[in-house]
């Protein structure tokens, strides 16, 4: 199972490669690996579809309890088919719609990459273990999202998909951690089993905290505005990103909490009503749009926000519902895409208003767009029909609020019959428009996805029972914290959500004919979205964020080296003083008994070095007698034995003043000195620091909280460490790690220093 | 910068040979007595910036054979590299590796994967020094 979850990372790891080695038919070989996935998947069926699980561990972080531990049940089991299903077909089709793209190599790595993130997320047990995942499906698709790099607008929108999803991330990582201190573990599996999640104190904002990350993932309003712009990313991409995976990410998350956290008021309401909103603005959104991936994304949006609204509203048909329009809409949204793509490639068209009439040079797409133009309509007999039927018999028995959300979904199953007429009817059929390429069909790389998830909606419409058995039925008992047996039929009966179906099937035609008029409608919407708009509010949020950061460095970080010095020590100070009020500190008695006549000496030089550093009017005079400074503290390491410490500190002091001699030659003299009132500033700052330190040596001398650990190192230093010199010892073996950083630092720093000088030679050369 | 004195480029020539042995002295007997890769690396050096003080920049330079930046990198690769070892063996991070040899003359000697992370840290502190200071006195011409 870990190796079926991390082979992604693998084979994405020698992606380039492959496709380097097998040219052409790359795309094709590397679809191999989510095939074989599909087939391993498909074994799971007949162990998981009695309702029960299987859960597989491996240790990962064991001392902080991280496991990376993989739960195959019913729901995780079919989001995994449909990843690692419909990314088969993603990446034949890629292969040969990005034959072209010099970076072909690269958009393997990245989609295979996504696809393990993916399945990784579904699969996961463990609330860590999902978290990372979740974050790398945001990265990932960032990334994809950004493909054609060399675009402004294409690293604009992964960006923001990037700072809304992340955004969400971090909400949920805290929600995450509230959910496994009140359930007392990190594994989902055993979180979902305890009682009393529902009536802890931390509830509610553990539930807001939580909805921040699945709505921000999965586009629900007012978050819905990155997704239309995601289609930035090559079409494939969208196909994916769409029907199977990252937006989905939310909508499985709610899912898999519902057991546990859902049923409550506050669940059902706000799932149910922020979904069934965004359902209508998609739908709405999408109607509107002429541009073929636009339609196609708002009315993803519109399935998103369906979801979120039936898992909200939470009864056993809704839930079936729910599974069922997560099948539907995979399988169509999936096929509709990848027809939007072969519109782009084969005939060069990324508007419907472009297209018409394209049936006679496109016969086979025709075919299977119209197939899953119908299930998105929700016509007899596709899938997409059962789905919708479902839904609008879930919201019509919803416990609360079913007069709203009944509104909610009459208008959507309208303008949904609407949004499926655009799709399904007017690139195909009607009078022929002139295209910018001569049309002509797709290979069969890019026939074959559109062509199987076209037709699977069709066949497990007409064919209900091959999908509700088995994955489907897990799927909802899942969802639903106690076994469900899904009864999937065609006909009802004439019931209330036929009649509505019906009609909305009547009205969308009627308002597929005044298109255009429904459009200029509403065009008076336009300039109230940019104003307002959710979009607006995210612009103006991330320039208030430049903003500050600006605001900060001009105040903080503002080139002088003397500001940073006196921002650093003062923070010190008050941080260090706060912590002695508040703990108490003592320092003990003061005795200068023990104290010789040569500690008394080199005591009196460093005053007086100190001092003269201080008043002296020259930089070169101040710098020598600092290092008298330095050479006293020196010769004290020498007296209390620390021979190792004493070297170093020579050394360091003289090369410190070979260079600052260097500099000091291209520094003008001290042309203005400081006024008196910045010198007694300084004076107070610079006395109190020194008396800081001394009374915290003073109180740390004094206070041993707990044993110190030199012992340790001077017992253990010959038998463990082999050396006799404990402070190298230290230094290379037993805190080599932070020998390691320090000297990574110290390479850093003079790689600085080094990138500075040379930097400004070139510029004043110029 | 021309500090031409005649008594400290003679010096300056016999003083680097002997420094750097010493560094290296530092180095090798730091696990034991007082020394180590940092302070061995500082007095490698100084003996050099005492050779940019006493000749010229070039010659500095040259008597280094290599690029400072290189240094710091393979010092930073080397010092790396000791912790290594140990994760193949299924220890912590960093564990010390050690190896006893048996060497005629001088008896048994310990050599262990903290001498090769000393050594990293011995070039790391030379080439960062060095690119430090070179990179200061070069920039005045």
């Amino acid at each position: 199972m870990l190796f079926a979850v991390l082979s992604g990372f693998l084979i994405a790891a020698i992606a380039p490669w492959l496709h380097r080695l097998s040219g052409r038919h790359s795309g094709w070989l590397l679809a191999l690996l989510p095939g074989a996935l599909f087939v391993y998947f498909l074994g799971f069926i007949p162990e998981v579809s009695d309702g029960s699980a299987v859960r597989l561990v491996y240790p990962w972080v064991p001392g902080l309890d991280i496991q990376l531990s993989f739960l195959v049940d019913g729901l995780s089991l079919l989001f995994a088919l449909l990843i690692s299903g419909i990314g088969f077909f993603i990446v034949a089709y890629a292969g040969r719609y990005l034959e072209k793209h010099r970076d072909l190599g690269r958009f393997y790595v990245l989609i295979l990459s996504f696809m393990a993130s993916m399945l990784g997320l579904v699969l996961a047990d463990n609330l860590i273990a999902l978290f990372v995942f979740w974050e790398l499906t945001s990265i990932t698709s960032y990334l994809l999202i950004g493909y054609n790099h060399e675009d402004k607008s294409a690293r604009q929108s992964a960006l923001q998909g990037l700072f809304v999803t992340v955004g969400g991330g971090l909400a949920l990582l805290t929600g995450f951690i509230m959910l496994a201190i009140v359930g007392g573990s990190y594994e989902l599996s055993e979180i979902l089993a305890s009682d009393g999640l529902q009536e802890h104190a931390w509830y509610l904002p553990m539930l807001l905290l939580i909805l921040a990350g699945a709505f921000t993932k999965s586009a629900q309003v007012p978050f819905h505005f990155w997704l239309p712009n995601a289609m930035a990313a090559p079409t494939p991409v969208s196909a994916y990103l769409h029907s199977a995976t990252m937006v989905k990410a939310g909508v499985y998350l709610l899912a898999r909490l519902n057991p546990g956290l859902g049923g409550t008021e506050t669940w059902l309401l706000i799932l149910s009503l922020f979904g069934g909103l965004t359902m209508l603005t998609g739908v709405f959104l999408s109607a509107r749009s002429t541009g073929v991936k636009k339609v196609l994304a708002y009315s993803t949006v519109m399935a998103l926000g369906t979801l979120v609204m039936l898992i909200g509203v939470g009864t056993e048909t809704a839930i079936i519902a729910a599974v069922t329009f997560l099948l539907a809409h995979s399988l169509y949204k999936g096929a509709l895409f990848l027809i939007a793509g072969i519109l782009d490639h084969e005939a060069g068209c990324k508007d419907f208003l472009q297209t018409g009439g394209l049936r006679r040079a496109l016969p086979v797409t025709t075919f299977f767009a119209a197939i899953a133009a119908l299930s998105l309509g929700g016509v007899l007999p596709l899938f997409g029909f059962i789905a919708k039927e479902l839904m609008l018999e879930a919201v019509l028995e919803a416990p609360r609020v079913a007069g709203i959300l009944t509104a909610f979904a009459v208008l959507t199953a309208i303008l949904g019959v609407l949004v499926a007429a655009i799709v399904g009817i007017k690139p195909w059929f009607g009078p022929r428009v002139e295209t910018p390429k001569t049309p002509h069909e797709a290979p069969p790389a890019m026939l074959a996805g559109p062509a199987v998830l076209a037709s699977l909606g069709l066949i497990f419409g007409l064919a209900p029972w091959l999908a509700e058995g088995g994955i489907l039925a897990a799927a909802a008992t899942v969802v639903y914290g106690a076994p469900l047996t899904p009864k999937l039929a065609l006909w009802h009966g004439i019931n209330a959500p036929l009649m509505i179906s019906i009609a909305g099937l009547v009205l969308g035609l009627l308002l597929y004919t005044q298109w255009a008029r429904f459009r200029a409608a509403f065009t008076w919407l336009d300039p109230l979205a940019r104003q307002i708009g959710p979009e607006r509010q995210y612009e103006r949020i991330m320039a208030a964020m430049v903003a500050s950061a600006d605001w900060q460095t001009r105040v903080l970080q503002n080139g002088y080296l003397r500001y940073y010095l006196l921002v650093i020590l003062i923070t010190t100070l008050l941080m260090v003083g706060i912590t002695a009020q508040i703990y108490d500190i003592s320092i003990g008695e003061l005795s200068f008994s023990g104290v010789q006549l040569q500690e008394w000496a080199i005591l009196g030089i460093m005053l007086a070095a100190a001092f003269v550093a201080v008043t002296f009017r020259s930089r070169l005079g101040a710098v020598a007698s600092l290092g008298a400074v330095g050479f006293a503290v020196a010769l004290i390491y020498v007296l209390f034995s620390a021979a190792d410490v004493g070297i170093t500190q020579v050394l360091v002091e003289t090369l410190t003043v070979l260079l600052l001699v260097l500099v000091l030659f291209r520094l003008p003299g001290f042309l203005n000195l400081s006024s008196r009132l910045v010198r007694i500033r300084d004076a107070i700052v610079a006395l109190s620091v020194g008396g800081m330190m001394t009374l915290l040596m003073l109180s740390t001398t004094h206070t041993r909280l707990y044993d110190s650990i030199s012992s340790y190192f001077v017992q253990e230093s010959v038998p463990l460490g082999y050396g006799r010199n404990i402070v190298n010892v230290i230094l290379v073996d037993f805190r080599a790690l932070d020998t390691l950083g320090e000297i990574f630092v110290l390479a850093l720093a003079a790689v600085g220093v080094y990138a500075m000088i040379k930097l400004r030679a070139e510029d004043s050369r110029k | 910068m021309n500090m031409q004195s005649l008594i400290l480029r003679t010096a300056a020539h016999f003083l680097l040979p002997l420094l750097m042995l010493f560094s290296v002295f530092l180095l090798l007997r730091g696990h034991n007595e007082p020394g180590g890769g940092f302070i061995g690396g500082l007095v490698a050096a100084a003996a050099i910036l005492l050779h940019l003080f006493a000749m010229e920049i070039k010659s500095a330079r040259s008597v280094l054979h290599v690029d400072p930046r290189t240094l710091m990198g393979v010092g930073l690769a080397l010092a790396s590299l000791s912790a290594v070892p140990a994760a193949f063996l299924g220890q912590a991070f960093f564990t010390a590796q050690w190896l006893t040899l048996d060497v005629p003359a001088l008896g048994e000697l310990k050599v262990g994967t903290v001498l090769l992370f000393d050594i990293g840290v011995y070039l790391v502190v030379i080439g960062a020094v060095l690119t430090i200071m070179l990179s200061l006195a070069e920039a005045e011409d």
